[in-house]
């Protein structure tokens, strides 16, 4: 076992903070470790993104996929990857591909592995993961007892890799395909991307299930739009079939940390929090005083959000002109 | 189709951040006054598979690897109309690992004859590592897919929707087959009737022990634990709210309008 860290992009569409974020997490691991950071990046978009990866990694591998491979023959190439290479740990991004891979991969790899991490560090001779749990009602430590460490990262929360002076080198590897039948994606669907998306947006507006239907959810686009806010909601929206799953922001939806977020029609049930309790500024409109949102929101209105949202939509349209 | 529900029962996740408290020296929650529930994943993951028996016809059982308490979580499943329930009893003692739960699970499988499709929760709402049903696919040296919220017959085997970053996929998939389910309008938890609630209370579960499922898989090596919680904290987050205040909606409004303004300003 060698003291070098993996880090494994899969289908990144462009590089991005997410990107940088994963690669930076890398290199702080693998200095503390003593090991060299190496990069395998699986159906990139583009050329530039394997470009940039070798700035940042001492050698980058590519596979070279035209649609992003199914879960199996992408498992097979990751873990094959791996072994060879016999990484310390490796280290993957929150996109929901790197998500499902990552217990398979640590399984097959022998090592342990570890979801959701805020921070990864080296400490007292295990690589150790600080993460929320209980719904972010309180933080975790955990030390990793097998190796390698597979962990997947909140990617965008962690500062950005540092270039190297001689970019590393980059080459191409092939497909593993399992010989047994496997799982094979024939249909994919992408929603549409519409304004700001959810997780770089510097204002939020989400609603919850007081809003009541998919109706009052373009009350709240039309609010959104005159705070040039992206749009989001707490998961009974979502449960409801009132907004698109992707507009979850919580526990098991996006995580979001904008400048102010405006919580509309939510309690502020944990699961919700989780996502985003590290905005700057946290505002809610609710009809119950009592409501959990309030604990987390620095000022608040506690009205129907049907007589509110309009009212606001004026103010707001006055103020941009 | 044989299908096979995972589920997990959990410190009920509603509970208010002021009542949350933590043993820092045994690294776990504080129970208190709270109830135990079911995960609520476990809960859509049950749906989904109720939804796939209405389609695909077959049984649906149940198990849970879990404390005595687990019962009710299995009564429930009953109550929502699961075929079958089997406990695996576990004695009280330490939080077990994904590994350690997966290759229990695995054990169970074999015990009750193999399933085609075995459904768990994409992450439970206490720990949330969401670890087990990949674990468990490798135990079982079957494929895996994750984040699903509806599968349907098919004559290779089952389709399967799940959700992507952006949008969603659907995978031609063979049985056997791991899947774990998230939350959607096509996995909401159904309200079990009172008929089926009753009929819950006098149906048989099968009870097995953890222990011995443990040994018959052969755990008899001891291997390192893939993880333990070095330290546990309750996150200290304080802010002060205020309400703002007025005569009438418009003055409350406007105050509201106000702050809003200074806070994207200040954005």
């Amino acid at each position: 076992m060698s003291n070098d860290v993996l880090i494994c992009l899969i289908a990144p569409r462009q590089w991005d903070r997410a990107s940088a974020g994963l690669a930076g997490a890398g290199q702080r691991l693998a200095a503390e470790l003593g090991g060299a950071v190496h990069a395998l990046v699986v159906a990139p978009a583009s050329p530039g993104i394997a470009e940039e990866l070798a700035r940042l990694a001492d050698s980058v591998a590519v596979v070279e996929a035209v649609q992003p491979l199914d879960p199996e023959p992408l498992l097979a190439t990751a873990a094959g990857f791996a072994r060879d290479l016999a990484a310390r740990a490796v280290l993957l991004g929150n996109d929901a591909a790197s998500q499902e891979l990552t217990p398979r991969l640590a399984a097959r790899l022998g090592g342990s592995p570890m979801s959701d991490g805020a921070a990864v560090t080296f400490a007292d001779g295990r690589i150790q993961v600080t993460r929320a749990v209980y719904g972010g009602k309180a933080v975790a430590t955990y030390a990793l007892g097998r190796t390698p460490a597979v962990i997947w990262l909140r990617a965008r929360a962690q500062a950005p890799g540092v270039p190297a002076t001689s970019p590393g080198g980059v080459r191409t590897i092939p497909t593993i395909e399992p010989k047994a039948a496997f799982p094979r994606v024939v249909e994919r669907f992408e929603e549409p991307a519409e304004g700001i998306p959810l997780e770089e947006a510097r204002v939020v507006v989400a609603g919850g299930r007081g809003i009541g239907g998919a109706e009052g959810f373009r009350e709240l686009a039309a609010l959104a739009g005159v705070m040039e806010a992206a749009l989001g909601c707490s998961r009974p929206a979502c449960d409801e079939g009132w907004t698109p799953v992707s507009w979850q922001v919580g526990q098991t939806g996006k995580r979001v940390a904008p400048d102010l977020y405006l919580a509309v029609a939510i309690s502020g049930a944990s699961q919700h929090i989780l996502g985003m309790a590290d905005s700057r500024v946290v505002a809610a409109i609710n009809t119950d005083p009592q409501a959990a949102i309030f604990a987390h929101a620095s000022f608040g209105i506690v009205e129907d959000y049907r007589k509110v949202v309009p009212a606001l939509v004026a103010r707001l349209a006055e103020r941009r002109r | 189709m044989r299908t096979l529900v995972c589920m997990k029962t959990i410190l009920d996740p509603d509970v208010p951040a002021r009542d949350f408290a933590v043993d820092a020296a045994r690294r776990e929650a504080v129970r208190g006054g709270a109830a135990l529930v079911p995960n609520v994943f476990c809960e859509n993951t049950l749906e989904a598979a109720l939804r796939l028996r209405e389609t695909a016809g077959g049984t649906v059982t149940v198990v849970s690897d879990g404390v005595a308490e687990c019962e009710e979580t299995l009564r429930k499943a009953l109550a929502m109309t699961a075929d079958e329930a089997v406990h695996v009893l576990r004695d009280g003692a330490g939080v077990p690992d994904a590994a350690e739960v997966a290759g229990v699970l695995a054990a169970a499988v074999r015990h009750l004859g193999g399933f085609d499709l075995i459904l768990l929760g994409r992450e439970s709402g206490d720990w949330g590592l969401g670890q087990t049903g990949g674990w468990l696919a490798e135990e079982l040296g079957v494929p895996f897919i994750a984040f699903a919220d509806r599968i349907e017959p098919s004559a290779g085997g089952v389709r399967v929707r799940r959700h992507t970053d952006n949008g969603h996929e659907v995978l031609e998939a063979p049985l056997p087959l791991v899947v774990t389910i998230t939350n959607s309008d096509a996995t909401l938890p159904r309200i079990p009737k009172a008929r089926d609630v009753m009929r819950s209370y006098k149906a048989p579960v099968t009870t097995l022990s953890a222990a011995e499922l443990a040994r018959a898989a052969g755990a008899g090596s001891p291997s390192e634990p893939l993880w333990h919680v070095v330290e546990l904290a309750v996150r200290t987050r304080e802010v002060s709210c205020e309400l703002v205040g007025g005569d009438s909606l418009e003055e409350k409004v406007d105050a509201f309008a106000q702050r809003l303004v200074a806070a994207l300003e200040g954005a």
